[in-house]
């Protein structure tokens, strides 16, 4: 199924990058909801390289905490919900590796019949934002607005990283867009401890998991903790302050967006 | 923790947690596992150009093994009853630990030595033969040290993985009788229990081991172990038993070595192991030694009820513990947090299978869907999918509390009606976000508390995004 699903993505990789495209804009529940000015950020980088963008109203999630908890029964309905209002856009871009991957690879294997072919085929044209940005819209130009980004390490989330290949895309975008190199975390491929439902079922492990994340992230002494999932962000800002340890934490929209005048994840106006 | 209960319940797993991570010392040597096992495990693979080829095949030539089970085993016991071996079937773990004991007590037999098997540990056959009054060695140097220590294995590869080298040294010095040496480094160590291992197997009478792969073409089985004393135990009593699952069987000998390729590479990142045997039956007419009697039993033990079932790509598992050096859970909490012979997202995954989801109910959970299991998993078990289908069952049978369950229902009930959820969180965010915007999160929340157990909660910018590009949409509509 999987394999299915990954040669139309391949197929569509290889026969579209002209601009003009219709992107539906998949806002995800914690942009909406947390930090909008990621989804305006996003906006601003898919108009850059010539999309036209629309953001359908009959979003809301896309129902990973049910599904994770294994609720079927009740994500049925919202992975149905999703292909309806997206499924005639020409792309479908998603500010986060999870969302994107439940909607490619978890919605095929939910649904049945028709609804898994209308699954199988938003899932072709269904993209993360940075591979989105750096694989079809192939965006390469630096930006010349001024604006320097300091030092950067970046958090691989690990639905992005494993069920997507998300890995090359953000660090390229950085270097090419804002000449910025990524300070690499030690054990980039280990969970932050966030795991959705997790964090509140095993809080101490999951404690446990985002101090060694933090600690790595600290240890690159880069001043931005860049990610593409509001999920692990959230988590890991989240035990930065906890803990008293200093690191802004952003999303790497922002950051390509060169849109650094918000407060980061968790801070206030100060 | 220091001491385990003989008889473990992964019923306990969610306190053993806690009491697992406030044992500083074991967290940081379980920390550097989860740094060096996998480095090892990538250094091996990358250097092998064939692994995932192979690893597909692997997995092919196994579901097409389980397809056909029947047809495999039955010609694997052919095999084996031609090779002059006696193969018995056991239903469960009682009828296998009494299929051998009798075997033991047939042959008057004082003195067993055993070599590293799963299946064993899981059937408690050591246990057994001790309450029948049977002196029992274990001869894998880990299984040794936690037989000594009264302890049960913390990994399925290395079941002493969890004890420092000082530990095994006291340990030695405690049950061994020493005199004046005092056992300097591991060296000396491994050199002393070799020395009393030695005499076990000089003097046993029966010879107990598993197997890594049951082969129908010929009757074979395949062992590997990294300190040979799997050919002691099976060369020099004068009755071998060999103790494993239905699952374990392969149709060729090519695919048994298929296997190994993947396994020992997965399992320590060796190329190959240190001792790879094929036993055939009992010893022929000229050959030099070999045992004289040798049994075969063979175990279901709910083999044949997962082969029914949607977790059977659970029964391709040939236990390298890779998805426990890989699993951010495992390596956090260790081995016997888990109260089973089994752990990590395998064992997650069979324990409630073999005892029952009810009573293992809280392993599912043991997952953040990292999916490093999967990605590293010689045989493609697509283990974070089988446990969400765990989680699944469990929110069926309502195993999962009604707090969770409703929450969760009434969560993808407002979801599923876009236009009410935006009203809704429109009127709610907007609040939280002013209540939040000295400061930027909060240390406290309601409804959140496991959230803000072990972190601060994040305040909300402002408005929802919905509603500042509603707000926009209109505005440009009315100037247009």
């Amino acid at each position: 199924m999987q394999r299915e699903a990954d040669t139309r993505v391949n197929e569509r990789k290889n026969t579209s990058s002209v601009p003009g495209f219709n992107v539906a804009l998949y806002v995800t529940c914690l942009v909406d909801l947390f930090r909008p000015s990621v989804a305006f950020d996003t906006i601003a980088l898919l108009e850059r390289v010539g999309c036209k963008v629309s953001v359908p109203t009959q979003q809301s999630c896309c129902g990973q905490p049910s599904y994770n908890s294994g609720d079927y029964e009740s994500t049925i309905p919202l992975a149905q919900q999703v292909i309806k209002a997206f499924e005639s856009a020409d792309y479908v871009v998603v500010p986060s590796g999870s969302c994107a991957g439940m909607i490619t690879h978890h919605y095929p294997k939910l649904l049945e019949g028709a609804w898994r072919e209308r699954a199988l085929t938003l899932a072709a044209k269904t993209f993360e934002l940075t591979t989105f940005l750096a694989e079809i819209a192939q965006m390469q130009e630096p930006f010349e607005d001024g604006v320097q980004l300091p030092s950067v390490t970046y958090h691989d989330s690990c639905a992005g990283l494993r069920e997507l290949g998300i890995r090359a895309q953000p660090r390229d975008l950085l270097k090419k867009l804002r000449n910025t190199e990524v300070k690499e975390l030690s054990q980039t491929e280990v969970c932050c401890g966030f795991g959705g439902t997790f964090c509140a079922k095993m809080p101490e492990l999951s404690g446990k998991m985002t101090s060694d994340k933090l600690d790595a992230a600290l240890a690159t002494e880069a001043q931005i903790l860049a990610g593409g999932d509001m999920g692990c962000l959230m988590n890991i800002a989240g035990r930065a302050k906890r803990l008293g340890k200093t690191i802004e934490v952003r999303h790497v929209a922002e950051l390509l967006a060169g849109n650094l005048s918000k407060p980061a994840i968790g801070e206030g106006k100060s | 923790m220091s001491s385990m209960p003989e008889e473990q319940s992964s019923a306990a797993f969610l306190g053993n947690v806690r009491e697992a991570l406030l044992e500083t010392d074991k967290v940081q040597r379980r920390d550097m596992l989860g740094l060096f096992m996998p480095l090892l495990r990538d250094a091996a693979v990358n250097q092998f150009d064939q692994f995932n080829n192979l690893r597909k095949q692997v997995k092919d030539v196994k579901q097409h093994t389980l397809d056909n089970l029947h047809h495999y085993l039955s010609q694997f016991e052919k095999e084996a009853l031609n090779n002059g071996n006696q193969v018995h079937f056991a239903r469960d773990s009682s009828e296998m630990n009494s299929i051998v004991l009798g075997i033991c007590q047939s042959h008057h037999t004082q003195r067993v030595v055993k070599g590293k098997s799963m299946v064993t540990e899981e059937t408690r056959l050591l246990h057994h033969l001790q309450r029948a009054d049977l002196s029992v060695v274990e001869t894998d140097l880990g299984e040794y040290i936690i037989q000594q220590a009264k302890e049960t294995p913390s990994h399925i590869v290395g079941p002493a993985l969890h004890k420092s080298v000082d530990e095994i040294r006291e340990l030695f010095l405690q049950k061994h009788d020493l005199g004046e040496r005092e056992l300097k480094g591991p060296p000396e160590m491994v050199a002393e229990a070799r020395s009393v291992l030695r005499e076990h197997f000089l003097n046993a009478d029966v010879g107990i081991i598993g197997s890594n792969a049951l082969i129908a073409e010929n009757g074979y089985s395949m062992l590997v172990t990294n300190e040979g004393n799997g050919d002691l135990c099976a060369n020099l009593p004068k009755v071998m038993i060999i103790c494993t699952t239905l699952d374990r069987v392969v149709p060729r000998t090519s695919d048994a070595m298929a296997a190994l390729r993947l396994l020992v590479r997965s399992a320590t990142g060796q190329p190959i192991s240190n001792y790879t045997s094929f036993y055939s039956g009992p010893r022929r007419e000229g050959d030099v030694d070999g045992p004289t009697e040798t049994h075969f039993v063979l175990l279901d033990n709910k083999r044949s009820d997962i082969l029914a079932s949607d977790y059977r790509e659970m029964l391709q598992c040939i236990r390298c513990g890779a998805c426990l050096n890989h699993c951010p859970i495992y390596i956090g909490v260790g081995g016997h947090a888990y109260g089973s012979v089994y752990m990590g997202p395998m064992g997650s995954i069979l324990t409630p299978l073999l005892h029952s989801l009810e009573e293992a109910q809280a392993l599912p959970d043991a997952c953040t869907a990292c999916g490093r299991c999967e990605e590293v998993c010689p045989s493609s078990i697509p283990l974070p999918d089988l446990l969400r289908d765990l989680r699944h069952e469990k929110s069926r049978e309502k195993l999962t509390p009604r707090r969770w369950r409703l929450g969760i229902k009434t969560h993808a009930w407002l979801l599923a009606r876009p236009r009410l959820y935006h009203k809704l969180s429109g009127l709610g965010i907007p609040v939280l976000a002013w209540l939040g915007r000295k400061k930027g999160s909060f240390k406290s929340l309601m409804l959140a508390n496991g959230w803000t157990d072990q972190r601060d909660f994040p305040a909300p910018q402002g408005k929802t995004f919905m509603q500042q590009y509603d707000a926009q949409r209109k505005a440009d509509d009315a100037s247009r």
